[in-house]
């Protein structure tokens, strides 16, 4: 069994991503499963084809404990029998949402939610990281691999950089390697060249490019994958592509960080950011 | 430099080479040689930082501070732990601040109440568990004047806006809900947890009390928790020199007393450390001087009588003088009878607040000698306070750790150790004579008149008992 962490800034398509890929691995007759680590509870829509309604932490605040949840409440099925479960928490401003990251893994993991069959495990994890809580997929015994969701955006690179730190912290202790950038194009200029220098740089890959396309909007509205709206159309065979990549990578990393300096330059060198604007 | 002073510093320096190269140096700066003078630089120790990991201080926490010390004594509003359970429950009643009152009708200082956290309240926000207990104390206790919020860690931790939620409640019951931040992880001690406390006094209560008629004689008696019954022996002295004592902080206190405060001619301070934050307040923005006094043993009961009465005008100063008058024949008797059992005893103390200083004197009056003295949060002025008041040699340690401790017990022989419960039993196992100087062991008062005969009796009973020598003593 594989676990996958994704990460990357928030609002950079990493719930998108990631449900459509693992939909495509699905419809290769991978055995997958997701478990969203968001409060929003929004990373297995496009599977379920409708918002997660049973999260394990609102389950657990409705029954007073989490130990009085049974698993099946928590662990559903979606397309081509991918089991999907959230972690869900608070509302924004209250409460933590890290500790409710932290209390549903460790309860989906005492509870075997994993089970044997199980090939594939995709955490989707809420923007950067920001404490604990958020790093609770990486650490000991959990996702060895992490793939950082990015693009040719200044801050989108930034997370991702800042994300590689987390995962050098924990790769030191806890044996989690970075298997490559995702790049979700947002069409700016020499996007591919700078994630591809960026991912050089991390000492990584960029694992894939996927290209800009509003069928991807599409199938969301409908509260579809691609892969499952539109099978036919060229966008789900990126996904796809991207899939079988992942299926079959074994470049797995240490990330090697740089500084705020060090990607700026970057920046400049591929003309994006003017020196005058650095300074 | 005087020999007493060398030969104390040469002590602390071989308690000291037990320590690894950076803990010897970190713990060189809060031990020193007393100098009463001041002159020598070296005998200044420093206080108030973070304590050194693995060293097993026997500090608490801000919690402890503001819960246990300052809020917990007022006795007709409802302290409520919000957080887990453990700070409340640990807590539970163990500072022996008596009040007179019915619990649960117009008294509520043994009740352990809490909000009792689960991993649900961190995920999703306390304040709403917080809200309906409120309302379910409301209804339980319709005659409570007022709610104390005391924060644990996580509260901080999540962010959990108690002040929202107190302000909403407070506006709907009609009286103060105080919250008080005083999460155990701010500050270095339970100092910090006292000034968040005093803090929350005067934003939440002070000056919103209503006290009927006015005299030149009111004052309020600051920084007495009634431990066994210390305020009201306090309290007894200063009506006795024709003083109305209209607000205690906060020993037997009610609410509306803590608010009144403001109404004081003359704030009078027995615990420096917990409450001069409110005095200072109450001098800056209500113009009211406040003094320190010791009701410790005859010696300092009768100097401080005479410095209050200075005070004021000679009615007073009359009676003040009737008073030592009066009792003077009692304190010789008391005297009398111990010294002669207790002279040239050794003491040492380890303790908080104002003891390890304002004690010494009591000892004193029965003959024995402080010969080392320290406090757990001390500040700097506490410090000040304290030299001149200790011989000169003596051990002055601040944050002590059980190590050191032992080694001067082992040193310098006392023949009695005060100090808290955590030491109390290291020292039985030792077979060295121990009294509980935190709760006074379960006795009191130890202030005022009243107090001193306790006192006297319980030093003779401590030091001359003969269990001790049935305990096998450590070479």
């Amino acid at each position: 069994m594989r676990q996958i962490a994704i990460y990357g800034k928030g609002g950079i398509g990493k719930s998108t991503t990631t449900q459509n890929l693992v939909a495509a691995l699905a419809e290769a007759g991978r055995k997958c499963m997701i478990i969203g680590c968001d409060p929003k509870a929004d990373s297995t829509r496009l599977i379920l084809n409708r918002k997660m309604q049973n999260t394990v932490m609102d389950m657990a605040r409705e029954k007073g404990t989490v130990e009085d949840l049974d698993l099946d409440e928590v662990l559903l099925s979606g397309f081509k029998g991918i089991r999907c479960a959230e972690s869900g928490g608070p509302e924004p401003g209250v409460g933590c949402a890290g500790r409710g990251v932290i209390t549903a893994i460790n309860f989906l993991e005492e509870n075997g939610a994993y089970g044997d069959d199980t090939e594939f495990v995709f955490y989707d994890v809420l923007g950067d990281v920001v404490c604990g809580g958020f790093a609770m997929p990486i650490r000991e015994g959990k996702a060895k691999e992490i793939y950082i969701v990015t693009s040719g955006e200044m801050m989108a690179m930034y997370a991702a950089n800042n994300i590689s730190r987390g995962v050098l912290k924990y790769a030191q202790s806890g044996g989690v390697r970075l298997g490559g950038l995702i790049c979700n194009s947002r069409k700016t200029d020499m996007e591919f060249e700078l994630i591809s220098e960026l991912a050089s740089k991390l000492g990584t890959q960029l694992i894939h490019f996927v290209p800009r396309d509003n069928e991807v909007q599409r199938a969301e509205l409908r509260r579809k994958t691609v892969i499952d709206y539109a099978p036919d159309h060229p966008q789900a065979n990126e996904y796809r592509e991207l899939a079988r990549k992942i299926a079959d990578n074994r470049n797995f990393v240490i990330p090697t960080p740089i500084t705020m300096d060090e990607l700026e330059k970057l920046l400049m060198d591929y003309g994006i950011m003017e020196k005058e604007e650095a300074a | 430099m005087s020999t007493a002073i060398k030969e104390t510093q040469k002590m602390i320096e071989e308690v000291l080479d037990a320590y690894p190269e950076k803990s010897k140096k970190d713990r060189a700066k809060h031990l020193a040689a007393n100098d009463p003078s001041g002159q020598c630089s070296t005998c200044q120790v420093k206080s108030n930082i973070k304590s050194r990991p693995g060293v097993m201080t026997v500090r608490g926490c801000a919690y402890a501070g503001a819960k246990g010390v300052v809020w917990g004594p007022v006795k007709d509003q409802i302290t409520v732990s919000h957080g887990p359970i453990g700070c409340g429950q640990y807590s539970w009643w163990s500072r022996r601040n008596y009040y007179n009152g019915q619990t649960g009708i117009d008294t509520f200082g043994t009740m352990h109440i809490t909000t009792d956290f689960q991993e649900k309240n961190i995920v999703y926000g306390g304040d709403k568990g917080l809200d309906a207990a409120l309302h379910e104390l409301k209804e339980l206790f319709p005659l409570a004047k007022g709610i104390g919020i005391l924060s644990e860690c996580p509260v901080g931790l999540i962010g959990d806006d108690i002040e929202a939620v107190s302000k909403r409640v407070a506006k709907e019951f009609k009286f103060p809900i105080v919250p008080v931040r005083c999460e155990g992880f701010r500050g270095v001690s339970q100092s910090l947890g006292h000034h968040i406390a005093n803090d929350t006094i005067k934003d939440y209560v002070l000056g919103k009390g209503e006290l009927e008629t006015s005299t030149p004689y009111d004052v309020a008696l600051i920084g007495d928790y009634n431990i066994g019954g210390d305020a009201w022996a306090s309290r007894k002295i200063l009506e006795e020199m024709g003083l109305r004592v209209i607000s205690q902080y906060t020993g037997d206190a009610t609410l509306n007393e803590i608010a009144i405060a403001t109404k004081a001619k003359l704030n009078l301070i027995h615990c420096y450390r917990s409450m001069n934050y409110i005095c200072r307040h109450m001098e800056e923005e209500y113009g009211i001087p406040w003094m320190e006094f010791n009701f410790f043993g005859p010696t300092k009961t009768y100097d401080s009588i005479r410095k209050i009465a200075a005070r004021f005008d000679t009615t007073i100063q009359e009676k003040a003088e009737a008073v030592i008058a009066k009792y003077k024949p009692l304190m010789d008797e008391i005297v009398e009878q111990y010294r002669a059992k207790l002279e040239g005893k050794k003491v040492m103390l380890y303790v908080g607040g104002l003891r390890p200083r304002h004690t010494i004197g009591a000892y004193e009056d029965l003959g024995m000698e402080v010969v080392a003295s320290g406090y757990e949060f001390g500040h700097s002025d506490d410090y000040k306070r304290t030299y001149p008041e200790l011989k000169e040699g003596a051990v002055v340690m601040d944050d002590a750790t059980l190590y050191e401790l032992e080694e001067f017990t082992r040193r310098l022989k006392p023949d009695m150790v005060g100090s808290g419960i955590k030491e109390k039993y290291s020292y039985h196992k030792l077979g060295v004579p121990f009294r509980q100087m935190h709760s006074w062991d379960y006795s009191g008062p130890y202030h005022g008149f009243d107090g001193f005969p306790v006192f006297a009796r319980d030093m003779d009973m401590t030091v001359n008992s003969p269990t001790w020598d049935l305990i096998r003593r450590k070479k």
